[in-house]
């Protein structure tokens, strides 16, 4: 069984999702663990799309923030070479219009077939649907990072989800830190085990149905 | 004409209980600080705030919620101030969700005359639920309603005495498009300057959608917000 800290699991996904891109592309980046993936690309032709409205971002140096040069999880960013900012209709129109090629964002729950819950929990004070609901209809291809299990122990992949949907689309692939999954026809299909993890313990932690 | 005001109260005259109000900003950035605390020191109540986020909790829209001045919060993402949960739990505030691709295409029809559009973002989620569903071209769309409001209370960086605005980086978000969809408009700006200072080519709001102008006297620094 092996063990992280809740930082080096976050990271390991990222970088690990990172290495699945390709450019020349662009990418829009969700809040939390989708984040840090930024931290991971190298490749000149990946430009970076943020809801709040800048496309061509980079990181920054904290001599340079700047507090109104934010990215959607309202942290400090920069601006690339050849960026531009717009407003939020034209920021979901490129997004809805399908002409963001990848969307990177977190999840509660997916199910078996491929389907994410990330905008509510019922009786929580979790009620944030943000950009999360238009990347899934528009982005060419979406990529899901999180934690394989809750902080219980309990599997995020599950056979259906208990919270609230995000959209029916099915997501195409799924970054844990025990393993790599893409969404064939409806059906999870493990294509990577993370280094030092064990098919028996990715069965062990996972309810949803999976091919392998 | 000039549009500028130099009391935020006497700008604000035009706010009355029961109004809906657009509140530019995504979170604190771009937000119109300034006019936001001068909602919160003017005797109004039952507010419909339409704005991304209803603030930080103590900060910006987070001061007017817990003044319980905001009947209703239309929005995308209200996780970010827990006050909003806490109050909705206790059935102290109406909340509307929308996809944050939504709110911002509400507001666009809404100022460019549009009775509303059929959008994909949606379909088949909780957020659908009571609204329109039509297949075109053999892709289901559903129904969404065109945002117009009394008031909206907006931030850009430069304004002229005209109401020409220029924006600066990502606080001009939802701001824009703010702009065109109430019946009066208000920004606050860090620098007023004279017709013909700004280049044509970079106004991004024309002047005939703003009503009035002040100059900001509250700022988003490093450091946090600070009076100017």
């Amino acid at each position: 069984m092996t063990t992280w800290s809740k930082t080096d699991m976050q990271h390991l996904i990222a970088k690990r999702v990172a290495a699945e891109l390709e450019g020349p592309c662009v990418v829009n980046l969700g809040i939390g663990i989708p984040t840090l993936v930024a931290e991971y690309m190298d490749a000149e032709d990946i430009y970076m799309h943020t809801e709040n409205g800048l496309l061509g971002v980079t990181d920054v140096e904290e001599a340079d923030i700047d507090p109104n040069l934010v990215n959607a999880g309202k942290l400090p960013v920069g601006e690339a070479i050849g960026s531009s900012f717009f407003n939020s209709s034209d920021s979901f129109a490129m997004i809805r219009g399908g002409h963001v090629d990848v969307a990177i964002l977190g999840a509660l729950q997916v199910d078996q077939t491929g389907v994410i819950a990330n905008w509510a929990v019922p009786g929580k004070n979790i009620m944030g649907v943000g950009g999360a609901m238009d990347l899934l209809v528009g982005a060419k291809k979406v990529f899901v990072t999180m934690s394989h299990t809750s902080k219980d122990g309990s599997s995020k992949l599950l056979k259906e989800c208990t919270y609230p949907i995000t959209s029916t689309r099915s997501v195409d692939m799924i970054f844990t830190e025990l393993a790599v999954f893409e969404v064939v026809n409806k059906q999870l299909k493990l294509v990577e085990l993370m280094p030092g993890i064990t098919i028996e313990e990715v069965q062990a932690k996972t309810e949803a149905d999976f091919i392998h | 004409m000039s549009k500028v005001i130099s009391d935020i109260q006497d700008a604000l005259a035009c706010v009355e209980s029961g109004h809906t109000i657009l509140v530019g900003g995504f979170g604190l950035v771009g937000a119109p600080l300034s006019l936001i605390e001068g909602l919160t020191e003017k005797d109004v109540t039952n507010l419909t705030i339409v704005s991304n986020n209803l603030g930080e909790s103590g900060k910006g829209l987070g001061i007017l919620l817990n003044q319980n001045k905001i009947k209703k919060g239309i929005g995308s993402y209200f996780t970010s101030n827990r006050d909003v949960g806490d109050k909705y739990q206790k059935g102290e505030i109406e909340l509307e969700l929308l996809p944050q691709g939504t709110l911002a295409e509400s507001l666009r029809a809404g100022g460019a005359g549009l009775g509303g559009y059929y959008t994909t973002t949606g379909v088949g989620t909780d957020l659908a639920k009571g609204k329109e569903e039509r297949e075109i071209d053999g892709v289901n769309y559903i129904f969404e309603k065109a945002i117009r409001a009394d008031v909206a209370l907006i931030r850009a960086h430069k304004a002229d005495t005209l109401g020409n605005l220029v924006y600066y980086k990502t606080a001009r978000n939802f701001n824009p498009l703010m702009a065109t969809a109430a019946k009066k408009v208000i920004v606050e700006v860090d620098e007023i300057v004279e017709p013909g200072a700004l280049n044509p080519e970079e106004i991004v709001t024309p002047f005939l959608y703003v009503d009035t102008i002040i100059q900001a006297q509250q700022v988003l620094t490093k450091e946090g917000v600070v009076n100017k």
